[in-house]
Parts: structure tokens; C-alpha cells; sequence
């Protein structure tokens, strides 16, 4: 049952990741992108990392693809106002990304060799453990990222106003 | 043996990773791939979501829970990325009219 789950997740994965890139229409884009993220909070869900599962169909579904969609909202764009690339530069891309694929296949292969699969604890993803690790360990980051967050809203306010004339 | 996840017991790491490869790999043709911004920065999200999911994966199979919180880091900075990111696409749009990024071609070598 796990086994078939996770194949599926991984195909729905990997199938909405490519509509992302091939389907015409904006708007569409986002919609398979969304369809990406949910097979990847069922990817998290597997691994036994609810808490992961959880933020992320939050923060990705629920505020960065709003985001999106409300922005190609905006600027009104649809499948006619669609810029396409010509033939030869997308075989170019595609041959590129799959030769990058080849070399990364070829260099990760033997990493998982090397991780002895011992003293498991399953309860690692559960919010207890994560909030302890996350205070304890990951203070100072914490509170930095925080400052981050209030910059990137100054400069989302800044750069989306108008010149004052 | 029975405090493993079952995920653990079935599928070998280098499945996660083959699947991670892929994602980040579809994530850098979509960037080549097309001229759209939006679409490009889309992709982009692809290739960090890749990234995450094979943190995590480590960090499942090692049981460290330190993965999980890079993770989590990883989403603050991706969320913080959109709003800048989408902030200049705006602008660019309303001073170009269009988010075609060959028509930005000034830092073009």
C-alpha cells in the first residue's frame, strides 16, 4: 500500500511538474503547480514529517500560489499574450536540462551507500520535536529570518507604490 | 523494528533522490524553457521544492531532525523571494507592458 502510494505521489509529481512547463496558458501553470506541491505534502506525509506536510500546504498552496495567481490576475495574461521560445532554443533546453539530469544521476548514485539506516526514531516530524530543535538549536536564525520577513514586506510595499511626482 | 516508518523499511533513499533529480531537473528546462517570468519564477519554486523534499527525505531516513527545520528556513526565504520577486514583476510590467524576459535584454552580454 505504501509502496503504491508512493509511486503514484511520484508520478503526480513529476507529471503536473512537466505540465507546469509545457502548458500554454499561465494561469494553468499555477493550477499543475499546485497539483506539484500537494503530491509533495503527500511525499512529506509518507516520510512521517506531518508537521513539514502541514506548513507546506500552507504556506505554498495556501499563500505563495494565491499570490501568483492573484498577480496573473493583474497583469491579465492568457494563452494569446503567451511569449513562446523557437523551436531550436526549447530542444536546446530540453537537451540541457537532460544532460544535467544525466550528471547529477550519475554523481548522487552511490550517496545513499553511505548512510548507515540505524537507531530510527519515528516521532523526528512531530511539531514536539521540531518546536524543541527549533528553539533550542535554531534560535538565532529563527529571529533573523523574522527581520527578513520585515524587509521583503518594506520592499514589496516600495517597489509595488507609485512614483510621488 | 516496529518505531520505523514504513516508508523507510520499503523504498531505498535513492528512490528520493531520483525523484528530487527530476524535479530539480524538469524546474531548470522550465527555466530555459520559457519566456514568461512568472512561469520562470514558478519554476524556480519547482526547483526549491525539489531541494526540500530530498532534505527532508534525509532527514527522515538519518532521523536528524535538523533537516526538517532547514526546511522550514527554506520556505521563509521561498515566501519572502515571491513577494520581492513578484513586487519588481509588477513594476516591470507596468513600465515595459509585458513580462517577456527577451525584451529585457540590456544586461544581455
Amino acid at each position: 500500500m505504501t509502496l503504491y502510494l508512493f509511486y503514484f505521489l511520484s508520478f503526480l509529481a513529476v507529471l503536473s511538474a512537466l505540465m507546469v512547463v509545457v502548458s500554454k496558458n499561465p494561469v494553468h501553470s499555477v493550477l499543475y503547480l499546485i497539483m506539484t506541491f500537494f503530491a509533495i505534502a503527500g511525499h512529506y506525509v509518507l516520510l512521517n514529517a506531518q508537521f513539514l506536510a502541514a506548513v507546506h500546504v500552507i504556506v505554498y498552496a495556501g499563500a505563495i500560489m494565491v499570490l501568483f495567481l492573484y498577480v496573473i490576475m493583474m497583469l491579465n495574461l492568457n494563452a494569446d499574450t503567451e511569449p513562446q521560445k523557437g523551436k531550436w532554443l526549447r530542444v536546446a533546453a530540453t537537451v540541457a536540462g537532460g544532460i544535467l539530469m544525466v550528471v547529477l544521476v550519475g554523481a548522487l548514485r552511490s550517496a545513499a551507500d553511505t548512510l548507515p539506516v540505524t537507531a530510527h526514531d519515528n516521532q523526528i516530524g512531530m511539531i514536539k520535536n521540531l518546536g524543541k530543535v527549533l528553539y533550542k538549536d535554531f534560535m538565532l536564525p529563527f529571529e533573523i529570518s523574522s527581520i527578513l520577513f520585515l524587509v521583503a514586506m518594506v520592499g514589496a510595499v516600495m517597489l509595488g507604490k507609485k512614483e510621488i511626482k | 523494528m516496529e518505531n520505523v516508518t514504513r516508508v523507510i523499511q520499503l523504498i531505498p533513499l535513492n528512490y528520493y533522490i531520483l525523484l528530487s533529480t527530476l524535479l530539480f531537473c524538469i524546474g531548470v528546462i522550465g527555466v530555459l524553457f520559457r519566456r514568461n517570468a512568472i512561469v520562470i519564477f514558478m519554476c524556480i519554486e519547482l526547483m526549491l521544492n525539489a531541494v526540500n523534499l530530498l532534505l527532508a527525505a534525509f532527514s527522515s531516513y538519518r532521523s536528524d531532525a535538523s533537516g526538517q527545520v532547514f526546511v522550514f528556513f527554506i520556505m521563509a526565504v521561498a515566501a519572502a523571494e515571491v513577494a520581492v520577486g513578484l513586487a519588481i514583476l509588477t513594476m516591470i510590467y507596468r513600465n515595459t507592458g509585458s513580462v517577456d524576459i527577451d525584451h529585457l535584454n540590456k544586461l544581455k552580454w
